[in-house]
């Protein structure tokens, strides 16, 4: 038995060494049949491209496909970080408006969930892209939901601290931005997640026995209290792992930027490979950086799930 | 009237917070819905043959999408030929449908689904009983988001499976070459992993040898499934007491009878409601082979707005497009939480026996 055992993974080794091998010598002959450059020398060549949105890097076409691919992943961490933040909160609000007493506001968060999570994400982010661009009347005539707050299809711009928009020609100046791609992006991205991240919270609140929450109100503990102390200390516990997986799934979801033309990593990957015709080298930029992300994730998070966990308890 | 009005105090207006929330709410709507509604249906327009009768209208242009209905869904299917691909996907949805009736498990439910599937081949190729040959470079539409999810679904489950296994194997080589894989798959975007399939996979095969477009998008999509497909087996795996091992091993029962007649029975069982949550899942996903050109559902929705005459009317496009998904999708997840209740259901029952 053990010795069948062992003569099948040596087998299988041998198997998948057999086609590592095979997958490169193809790939060797193809790209020198092609005549296209391997290995990441290409990174130091000059892009020759324009980035529409360079807000946290300075970038010009002059600069290199490497300046460009950081740029492209300031990009995602910027959509990234944001989206994390505002589908967290907007998330548990859904989550704890379902569990609420009022008919009314429970049904319409559950019909939010249920609507948002059966449409593909792809289809969301082109409609909230054709709402902006093609709703959204020009600068000049931009909506004003709030003194200060312009909503146009060149953009949203909102003010900063002594800094509020003014329109000048044919666009805003002054106060801060956001493209109509990123926009698009952000709210597609908050929606959506927002709604499994609903899911979760509630899971979690209702997976606190009751018991504990009647025991709370025994001790005279106001409601606010009892939430804070009692039930969302044990709910947290349950709600770390699905939340991780959500947040990654959202920084993952952020390169569908590609398709409504934000400068994303996987956007900006995209054209070099198709530039350069470095297809395997693209590629495994974008996977090697997603990978990190996923790892060093899911390893910050089960060191906090060890934290909250109960002592004692099997892991 | 009175058990209404006590409902209403009790549900709506219960305390100070509660009865803020339901007048908030029901001013928002006092606000926002008269105007959707108008815009929606009072002002649309349902019937043009020109565009200019939507441009002038202040309401939504449905007309847009009885223009454009036929590339939507047949995409570049040749006109006078587009009762196949109807066909096919009428077909197709009535195979989907009888897979998730519980009265249909047998063996004949596999043959059916071989022998619809040749069908569906032949309809969509044609070339046999006199239909026109139409090679897969014109398929398009609702069509092709069917096949790729159904063909994406057949492919992979059986490899989930296999990749679960492995994954719980004793043999460490398989289990460190199966967990490499399904990790890697489920730590990288999808759009990665069909750059992969488009642009990166055909370096990779001998001069001269090439894959169809179509089937290198499919291989992406199945390798994608079976990776988060397997985490859901695998799931359905532990769940499965150890015991019924054990019991299988002391009959004397080889390790692959084991699994066929004892543990996976009883795994698979297990995951029916979340695999078919992945299947919601995966089905939305299809859509992103319109990133590599595909001409899937979305993409022609998004290749009709190309046209001059009838751009702008991208909102009303996309709405028609959720609206399809979502109809696909919600009798998915109501069939699933369907699921998840009758064991409940069952074990109450049972209880109530007791």
């Amino acid at each position: 038995m053990k010795a069948r055992g062992l003569a099948l993974q040596a087998a299988l080794a041998a198997a998948l060494a057999l086609l590592a091998w095979w997958l490169y010598s193809n790939a060797a002959a193809n790209l020198a049949a092609r005549g296209i450059a391997s290995g990441f020398a290409f990174l130091r060549r000059e892009a020759g491209f324009e980035i529409g949105e360079t807000t946290l890097l300075a970038y010009s076409a002059a600069d290199s496909y490497l300046r460009a691919l950081a740029v492209g992943l300031a990009n995602t961490f910027r959509v990234a970080a944001l989206g994390v933040v505002l589908a967290t909160a907007l998330g548990a609000a859904i989550g704890l408006a379902r569990l609420a007493p009022n008919w009314l506001l429970a049904r319409l968060a559950g019909a939010y969930v249920e609507t948002v999570r059966n449409i593909p994400l792809l289809v969301q982010l082109f409609f909230w892209y054709a709402l902006i661009t093609e709703s959204l009347p020009a600068p000049a005539d931009a909506l004003q939901p709030l003194p200060g707050l312009f909503l146009s299809n060149r953009g949203i711009f909102f003010p900063l601290p002594g800094d509020v928009p003014q329109l000048s020609g044919f666009n805003f100046s002054g106060g801060a931005a956001l493209t109509p791609e990123f926009a698009a992006l952000l709210v597609g991205l908050v929606a959506y997640t927002a709604a499994f991240i609903a899911e979760i919270v509630r899971a979690g609140i209702l997976s606190v026995p009751r018991g504990q929450r009647d025991a709370a109100r025994s001790l005279g503990l106001a409601r606010r209290a009892e939430l804070r102390h009692v039930v969302l200390p044990q709910a947290l516990r349950l709600m770390v792992p699905p939340m991780t997986s959500q947040y990654l799934n959202l920084a993952k979801n952020s390169s569908l930027a590609v398709a409504i033309g934000y400068p994303d990593l996987v956007s900006i990957a995209n054209t070099t490979m198709n530039q350069t015709g470095q297809a395997i080298e693209g590629v495994a930029v974008i996977m090697a950086v997603f990978l990190t992300l996923s790892l060093s994730l899911s390893a910050l998070m089960n060191w906090y799930n060890r934290r909250v966990a109960l002592r004692g308890s099997p892991a | 009237m009175s058990s209404a009005f006590s409902w209403i105090r009790r549900n709506l207006f219960s305390s100070g917070p509660s009865a803020l929330a339901t007048l908030a709410i029901l001013w928002l709507a006092a606000r926002w819905l008269p105007p959707f509604l108008d815009w929606a249906f009072a002002h649309a327009v349902w019937q043009a043959s020109d565009p200019r009768a939507c441009r002038d209208a202040h309401g939504a242009c449905w007309a847009f999408i009885g223009e454009k209905h036929r590339f939507i869904l047949f995409g570049t299917y040749p006109f006078e030929q587009q009762w196949r691909p109807a066909a096919a996907s009428v077909l197709l949805i009535l195979l989907w449908a009888c897979s998730a009736i519980r009265r249909c498990w047998h063996g004949w439910l596999a043959a059916a689904w071989i022998a619809g599937l040749a069908l569906i081949g032949a309809l969509m190729w044609g070339g046999v009983l006199g239909l026109p040959y139409v090679e897969n470079e014109r398929w398009g539409g609702l069509i092709l988001t069917l096949l790729l999810a159904s063909f994406g679904l057949a492919f992979a489950f059986p490899l989930s499976i296999l990749l679960a296994l492995g994954r719980r194997s004793r043999l460490p080589v398989l289990r460190y070459a199966c967990v490499g894989a399904i990790e890697l798959v489920r730590g990288v975007p999808l759009i990665s992993v069909l750059f992969m399939a488009s642009v990166m996979l055909p370096l990779f095969l001998p001069a001269g040898a090439s894959i169809d477009k179509l089937l290198r998008a499919q291989l992406a999509l199945v390798l994608f499934a079976a990776a988060y497909l397997a985490e859901v087996v695998r799931g359905g795996l532990q769940a499965v007491p150890r015991a019924q091992v054990e019991a299988a091993e002391a009959l004397g029962l080889s390790y692959a009878q084991a699994m066929r007649h004892v543990v996976l029975p009883q795994a698979l069982r297990l995951s029916i409601a979340p695999l078919v949550n992945t299947f919601i899942g995966f089905f939305k996903d299809t859509s992103l082979v319109l990133i590599i050109g595909l001409f899937d559902f979305l993409s022609t929705v998004k290749v009709s707005l190309q046209d001059p005459a009838w751009s702008g009317f991208g909102v009303e496009a996309y709405l028609f497009a959720s609206l399809v998904y979502f109809l696909f999708c919600a009798a998915m997840s109501a069939y699933s939480r369907g699921l998840e209740a009758a064991p409940a259901r069952a074990a109450a029952a049972g209880l109530r026996r007791e």
